[in-house]
This record gives C-alpha cells, sequence and structure tokens, in this order.
C-alpha cells in the first residue's frame, strides 16, 4: 500500500488535496501501535503523521506543552519528567496488551482519549487538550484553542479531537497541560474483598476527603490467589501520612502499605492492563459504568462467560477479556449495560469486521456523529468507517 | 453591535406565532405583553437591549423539544436564556426570535454520593448544588463569581470558570452528561454517571458552546469533598515582575495553589478603600495565595510558598492565622468589582488570558492604552491560569467615553492574542467579542467552527448573531473546491 509521509503542513495540504481529488481514503497513522484498535478500514494509502514529532513549545512554568502529533509519547514523557512535569491523566502505554513495540504518538494518544488510573481524580486527555493544528478532510488547513489554561474562545474543537479516531482531521501540532508530578506516593491495600465489597471501599474511599488519586481492585484469580484492592495516595510525605491513617480509620480493613517505588510499579502494571496482557488469544474489552454499579456489572457477565476482569476508576472501569469467539461475546457484555460504554481493545480483525467496536448509538445520536463527521470530512477520506459505519 | 437583521414575515407573523407557542406551553409559561417582557431585554451586558419576539418558560423536556420542533419548522429564532447573568451578551434577545427562559427548571433530580455525582435540572443555580450537598461535605468545584445567581444551564453554556480552576478545572472538567434537545426536536443524552462519553466528545463541544448548538435539559456533574482546611497567605510586592516571577517560582516548585489571585496597585487601592481588608497600600502588586487540603499539607507547603515570596522581594507577607483572617483576606479580592464601582461611575470589565509571563509587558501596554485613551484601568487576574480582567472606568452617561472604553477594551483583548494568548477565558465571546474573532483566527479556522454549528443547525436558528462575525450558509460552507487531480510534490517519499 502506498505511504505517504508529509513533513509540513503544506505538504499535508496537498496530499489530502490530492486523495479528494482521486477520490482515495487515507488511513491515518503515526506509528502504528494502535492500529489494531477500532473497525478494519478499506483504504488506498496510508498517510504518516510521523514526520510531525518536534516539540515547538516547552515552558515547565506556563504548564504546556505544543508538539507534533507524530511525536513519540515515551520521549514526551522523558522531556516533561527532567522538569518534574508529567500528564497527569496518566496515558497508559498499550503496547504489551496489543503487542506492539511502544506507545506510540501524542496524536495517537489524543485520537483514542486515553488515561489512566487518576482520570477518576485528574480527566483524560480531553480534559488537558489546549490546542490543535491540522488539516481538515477537505484538505484545508485551520487551527483551534489556544496555548493558554483557560480558554473558552470559539468551540472546543480541541476537545472534539479527542476519541476521534482520526476521522475529523489530520493533526501536525497538539498543545497539553502538564502539570507537577507528585513528589511522592503510597498504594493501601486491602486482601481478600469479593468485588462488592472492594467496589463498596473504593466508594468510601472516594468519598472521603483523603484525595485518593487511584482506586482499583484485583479479583484473586488476576493477583496470585489473593483480591488486592488498591488506593493510591500522592503528594507531599507528612499529607500521604495523615491521608493514609485517616483513610486506614474509614475503612477499619486488614491492611498493608506499599511504598513509593512498589506502588509506583503497581500503579503501572494496572494503567497498562498488564494482569490482563498475557491471554493473546483472547479479546479485551474496556466497559466504562457507573462506578458503584462495576461489581454488579461483572457478576451478572460471570454467569454467561468465561471471563477474567479488574477494575479501575473506583469501579467506573472494568478491563474484561472473554474467548475470542466469533464475536467476542459483545451482545452478551452491552446488555449488561445499564448505563455507560462498552469498546472492544483488543480483536481479531475479523472479530472487529463483526461487531461494532465502540458502543453502537441511538439514532438521533448517530446521526449527529455522521453531520459532525461531514462538518470536518464530507467525503469520508480519513480513517472511513473506523469508529462507527460511515464515521 | 450589528445584529442579523429580523425576519419581517416573521414580525409580521406575531400574533399567531404566540398563540402556537401558548398551546404548548400554556398559562404563565408564554409572556407577550411589553412590560413583561421587557424584564429580558438584556442579560449581564447591559449596554446592549433588545426586546424579544416573545417569551417562553417550558416546564417539560417534552415542551422544550415541542417548542424547538415548532420553531425549526416555521423557521423561528431561538435564544436560550437561564438566569441571564452573561457579561458577553450570550442571552441578548433578537426582535424576531423567541426567548427561551429555563428558570422553570429548577429542580435537583438525584444526588448520588456513591457515584459522587448529583443529576440537576438546568435551572437550578450553581450554588444551590453545592447547598444540595454540603452537609455531607461535598461541594461543586466551579465557583464563577455569580454563583449565586448564574444557573448550572449557564455554565454549560459558556463554560464557566471561577477562582479555583487552576486547581479543580473549569466546568467542563466537571460535568460527566447532559439531556439536551437539538433545533429539530430531537432528545439526545451525552455521557452520564459514567466517565468519558462514547463516540465523538460532544459533551465538551456543547460546553462553551453558548447556545448555538441545542438547548440543555439535564446536567449530570460530579461533586467533590470539599478540602479539609484552607490558609491564604497576602504577598505584596514592588512590582508586577516580581509579583509574576513569584506565581511562576510557585508552579516551578510543584505547588499548584487552590487558587492564586494577582491584585494590581489601582485595584488594591480601590479594594481597601472599600473593605479595609488591611491590604498594603505600598504595594505595586498583591498576590493572594490559597492552600486548601489538610492541615499539614497545608501548613507544609504555606512554609515553601512564604519562602519563595521572600526569595522574590515581597515587601510584605502575612499567612492568615484564622478562618475569619483567610475570609478577610479574600473579602477585597471579592469586592474589587463593587469597589470599583464606587470610584467610577461605570466600568467595563474584560476577561482576557495570556501566558502568565507576558504580564509584565500587557500591563505596560495597558498603561499606555490607558494614558492614550484618557481613561483608568484596575486589574485584578487570575494568575495561576494567566486570566486576565482588566476594569476599564469610564462614565456610559457621555456618549465618547463608552465609545472610548469599548475601543480600548478591544485593544486589550488584541494585545492578550498578540502576546499568544486568547479573546477570552471565561465570560465567552458573545456579542461582545464577536467581531474580534478575526483577530486571534483566520477565516478558515472560523468557518471550520461555523461548519460544526451546521451539523448541530443547519438553518442557523439557535441564538444567531453571537460569537461568529459574519454568518454564512451552510450550503456555501459545504462546497468544496477540489484542486485538480495532479499529484502534487511529485517529491514526496511514497514508500
Amino acid at each position: 500500500m502506498t505511504s505517504l509521509r508529509p513533513e509540513t503542513e503544506t505538504d499535508l495540504v496537498d496530499v489530502v488535496q490530492n486523495a479528494l481529488a482521486e477520490k482515495t481514503p487515507l488511513e491515518l497513522t503515526g506509528t502504528g501501535t494502535k492500529k489494531a484498535l477500532g473497525r478494519p478500514m478499506q483504504t488506498a494509502a496510508t498517510l504518516d503523521l510521523s514526520g510531525f514529532d518536534t516539540v515547538s513549545l516547552y515552558e515547565p512554568e506556563e504548564l504546556v506543552i505544543t508538539a507534533g502529533a507524530g511525536a513519540r509519547l515515551a520521549e514526551i514523557r522523558h522531556l516533561v519528567s527532567a522538569k518534574g512535569q508529567e500528564f497527569a491523566f496518566e496515558p497508559p502505554d498499550l503496547s504489551r496488551l496489543l503487542g506492539s513495540e511502544h506507545a506510540g504518538t501524542l496524536g495517537g494518544m489524543l485520537a483514542c482519549n486515553l488515561s489512566g488510573p487518576r482520570r477518576l481524580k485528574a480527566g483524560a486527555a480531553r480534559d488537558h487538550i489546549l490546542g490543535v493544528a491540522g488539516v481538515s478532510g477537505r484538505g484545508e488547513a485551520f487551527k483551534a484553542g489556544g496555548r493558554v489554561v483557560k480558554n473558552v474562545t470559539g468551540y472546543d474543537v480541541p476537545k472534539l479531537m479527542a476519541g476521534s479516531f482520526g476521522t475529523l482531521a489530520a493533526l501536525t501540532t497538539i498543545t497539553f497541560k502538564v502539570l507537577p508530578r507528585a513528589e511522592s506516593e503510597e498504594t493501601l491495600v486491602l486482601e481478600g474483598l469479593t468485588d462488592d465489597e472492594a467496589v463498596a471501599a473504593m466508594s468510601l474511599a472516594m468519598q472521603s476527603s483523603c484525595e485518593v488519586s487511584g482506586a482499583a481492585h484485583l479479583p484473586s484469580g488476576l493477583a496470585g490467589g489473593t483480591a488486592k484492592t488498591l488506593l493510591r495516595l500522592e503528594g507531599v510525605p507528612p499529607s500521604i501520612a495523615y491521608r493514609r491513617d485517616k483513610l486506614i480509620g474509614i475503612l477499619g480493613k486488614a491492611h498493608h502499605v506499599i511504598g513509593p517505588e512498589d506502588s509506583r510499579a503497581q500503579w503501572i502494571a494496572i494503567r497498562d492492563v498488564h494482569p490482563l496482557a498475557d491471554g493473546q488469544d483472547r479479546s479485551v474489552w474496556r466497559l466504562s459504568v457507573p462506578p458503584a454499579e462495576g461489581a454488579r456489572v461483572t457478576a451478572a457477565l460471570a454467569l454467561e462467560l468465561d471471563a477474567r476482569w479488574f477494575y479501575d476508576w473506583a469501579g467506573g472501569l472494568i478491563w474484561i477479556d472473554v474467548p475470542a469467539g466469533a464475536d467476542a461475546a459483545a451482545s452478551a457484555i452491552r446488555t449488561g449495560l445499564r448505563e455507560g460504554h462498552a469498546t472492544l481493545i483488543r480483536g481479531s480483525e475479523a472479530v472487529r469486521a463483526a461487531v461494532p467496536v465502540l458502543q453502537p448509538q441511538g439514532p438521533a445520536l448517530a446521526a449527529l456523529a455522521r453531520r459532525v463527521k461531514a462538518a470536518f470530512d464530507p467525503m469520508g477520506i480519513f480513517n472511513p468507517g473506523r469508529m462507527q459505519e460511515g464515521v | 453591535m450589528r445584529m442579523p437583521d429580523p425576519d419581517r414575515e416573521v414580525l409580521a407573523r406575531r400574533e399567531r406565532i404566540v398563540d402556537d407557542l401558548r398551546a404548548i406551553v400554556p398559562g404563565e409559561g408564554l409572556i407577550a405583553a411589553e412590560d413583561a417582557r421587557r424584564v429580558y431585554e438584556t442579560d449581564g451586558l447591559t449596554a446592549y437591549r433588545q426586546m424579544p419576539l416573545v417569551v417562553v418558560l417550558p416546564e417539560t423536556t417534552a415542551q422544550v423539544s415541542a417548542v424547538l420542533k415548532y420553531c425549526h419548522q416555521h423557521r423561528i429564532k431561538i435564544v436560550p436564556r437561564g438566569a441571564g447573568t452573561s457579561l458577553s451578551g450570550g442571552a441578548l434577545p433578537l426582535a424576531d426570535g423567541v426567548l427561551l427562559g429555563l428558570g422553570k427548571f429548577n429542580r435537583i433530580l438525584e444526588i448520588d454520593y456513591a457515584n459522587r455525582c448529583v443529576i440537576t435540572q438546568p435551572g437550578v443555580t450553581n450554588l444551590a448544588i453545592t447547598q444540595a450537598v454540603q452537609h455531607k461535605g461535598f461541594y461543586y468545584a466551579p465557583d464563577p463569581s455569580s454563583q449565586i445567581a448564574c444557573t448550572i444551564g449557564g455554565n454549560v453554556a459558556e463554560n464557566s470558570g471561577g477562582v479555583h480552576c487552576l486547581k479543580y478545572g473549569l466546568t467542563t472538567n466537571n460535568v460527566l452528561g447532559l439531556e439536551m434537545v437539538l433545533i429539530t426536536g430531537e432528545i439526545i443524552r451525552l455521557g452520564g454517571m459514567h466517565l468519558d462519553s462514547e463516540g465523538y466528545d460532544l459533551l465538551g463541544v456543547m460546553t462553551g458552546s453558548e447556545g448555538l448548538l441545542g438547548v440543555v435539559t439535564e446536567v449530570t456533574v460530579r461533586i467533590l469533598q470539599k478540602p479539609e482546611t484552607a490558609r491564604a497567605v497576602l504577598v505584596g510586592f514592588p512590582s508586577n515582575e516580581d509579583a509574576g516571577k513569584c506565581v511562576a517560582d510557585i508552579i516551578q516548585a510543584g505547588i499548584i495553589p487552590g487558587g492564586m489571585e494577582m491584585m494590581d496597585r489601582p485595584a488594591i487601592h480601590a479594594a481597601e478603600e472599600f473593605v479595609q481588608a488591611g491590604y498594603p497600600l505600598e504595594a505595586e502588586a498583591l498576590l493572594i495565595i490559597e492552600l486548601d487540603g489538610p492541615a499539614v499539607e497545608v501548613d507544609h507547603l504555606i512554609e515553601r510558598v512564604v519562602e519563595i515570596s521572600n526569595g522574590n522581594r515581597a515587601n510584605s507577607c502575612r499567612v492568615s492565622q484564622s478562618e475569619d483572617e483567610r475570609l478577610v483576606f479574600w473579602a477585597g479580592r471579592k469586592a474589587a468589582f463593587p469597589a470599583v464601582g464606587r470610584i467610577s461611575p461605570d466600568y467595563l470589565c474584560m476577561d482576557g488570558t495570556i501566558p502568565r509571563k507576558r504580564l509584565p509587558e500587557v500591563l505596560n501596554g495597558m498603561a499606555e492604552l490607558s494614558r492614550h485613551y484618557g481613561l483608568r484601568v484596575a486589574n485584578v487576574f487570575h494568575a495561576g491560569d494567566g486570566n486576565l480582567h482588566p476594569l476599564i472606568l469610564f462614565d456610559a452617561n457621555d456618549p465618547d467615553e463608552l465609545a472610548r472604553a469599548e475601543k480600548f477594551g478591544a485593544d486589550i483583548l488584541r494585545l492578550c492574542v498578540k502576546v499568544g494568548g486568547v479573546l477570552t477565558g471565561e465570560h465567552g465571546v458573545g456579542i461582545e467579542k464577536r467581531d474580534l474573532m478575526p483577530e486571534m483566527f483566520s477565516e478558515a479556522d472560523l468557518n471550520q467552527q461555523q461548519r460544526l454549528k451546521c451539523a448541530f443547525d443547519a438553518e442557523g436558528l439557535l441564538n444567531p448573531g453571537k460569537v461568529f462575525p459574519v454568518l454564512h450558509r451552510c450550503a456555501e460552507l459545504g462546497r468544496m473546491v477540489v484542486r485538480g487531480g495532479k499529484l502534487p510534490h511529485a517529491d514526496l517519499p511514497r514508500f
């Protein structure tokens, strides 16, 4: 397949204009680590955006970084880490889960709106995006948002790019807010809780003023025989010590505490979905539900399916794997959701062609999504059908 | 300020339209009488007034849907309105438009502590949400200064902020879900009690869309546990540069205060005369830095903030020793607007955001403009996030002063954009900054935003005349010119 790799905005405009003239749809890619996310597509050429990889602005004291959409996430992490900063939404590195080589690019991170355990306190990629520049599916260069952390000038088009899977625009540069990394962290571990008990304990922890910045539960099967409920505290050491004691008082359950280094490793494993990374023959779903409903959702699924799962976001995020089969149990999984959505994160091309990868939408919302797509890409030239049919 | 020309046909059909709408929203929910309509002729931007065609105050989502569907069918414009506190004229009526007030949507529907959220109707005030959950120690974080009056629906429309944004985010970071009605009358739900809405982030697009995309009929917000303690430091500096440097150093040190406010000399003096908060009158710039969290954390961080302040030539530094004292520190800042109102018959409140380090340059530029226009200016500043609120002092009874004040304001916003900032940090574009949009965006940028509008409202019936300086028909915006079929840049690598 032809691969086009422009390195300037002018060249990118030309590439898109040409694709429009020839009516050849393009598959947008950075470094290809998330190629297996979304529905399979029929495209004639690849639009490789990895050439847009420079950091054009990083001002730690202004909490802002502007970089090319093709910049590697690992390199950006390294750069801001040297100044004691980070992306507060903890973008995951799904390479072990997806069998790819590295964490991918900034553009890919934004296109999938990825976030990690701190999502429940600090928001997702969409909460930290400040501005974008790129070329629409009309072949026109545009920009939106800005480079300051507080801005309501015009529609929040940068947010629309979050989770749009490259179906609206080929981005060249992205501006994100960065924040100071916590000085230290600890994790309180409760052992042997059932899913119900764990979700209740995590809810109590989140209702306290202890500022828990990660709340996950690994059932016994994924935690070496004894279930573990993990509650992370971050900040300055005297504050962590105070909140840890307070939290123990509130929960009053058997526990132990893990120190900064082990805590960091533990949360990277949760963030990057390591507990389910081994079963490469199984399909992996990501469910976003009201947190207090987490255990109810899995209990219903366990009756029907050979499933393994763990919880993040105090029960609001469920990572679950099932035998691949022909449809990765899509209908069983989606029928069990009263509210929320299920996304197939790891599935063979055949499965991803057979079932909706993203949650299907009602007719009015689906029609609106198609009109939004057409507003940016009326000919359907960017990643056609990657999210839903026609989007 | 030029608004779209009224549709004469709609004006001529007024009686019929009123009757039809009365069939949808009966009784006191429809206001046609002139004196009763007059209540709605302006919002928080009182320099502009316009009587609406008719005022409709629906009570149910079904009524909102029916009103929108009717207006869509008959090509009648709609201006949605919450409490009417917009400072940018977002709810300014149209002579040929229905003013759709959401004031009767005033109930909180569900409080769910286990999921830490509140489901509310849009006409509930911002503060009422906090009041409904504070007995359990919770609060709703965004706190625009109009929070006793402004509604959560209006907050969604404007993506409202407040003094705690840097740490706790704007409205958009605290809204989890919406129920809304499209101009066609279709009802859709975005997000909910779960995190991240599926598909395109239309929740993000709706927040801050200034009533141009749809009418919100239900809002799900997240609530947080109130920090255990808060303490404030009041620091005076000999120059704006020193204060600005101090703010940068605090953030560089990894500290994100709950609030960090700056005032310049004229604002310090106006506030001190008004409330006697004990502000240092010899200071050129004043910072109020508030830390919140457990007492042990606050005490630890306050020590570091004091050290950093002293390292930046602070000439006075006081740490609040009691809750009363903390509130006194804030009293001056919170009274800054009325305090300025006391020393001038009128004032214009601007709302640009700048990269913080450009502050001294922007303040110097403002001083020059102040001399040029012969008008005084006082500055309060959300220092943490770079959001400036210059207050331009003038007398509205002198038409020349009003004109000069508006020009002065526009020049300040141009200056903000020039240094890498934006036209509005939290008040919205509305009509106030509409004609300045080309300072920040190219025609292509604005056309792309209007195409997004077309996806929601193809006939341009929702709140037209706001945000965009030039209105284009959607058909015209949709047209595409594709350059010939020959492959440009044959030298591009293709492999």
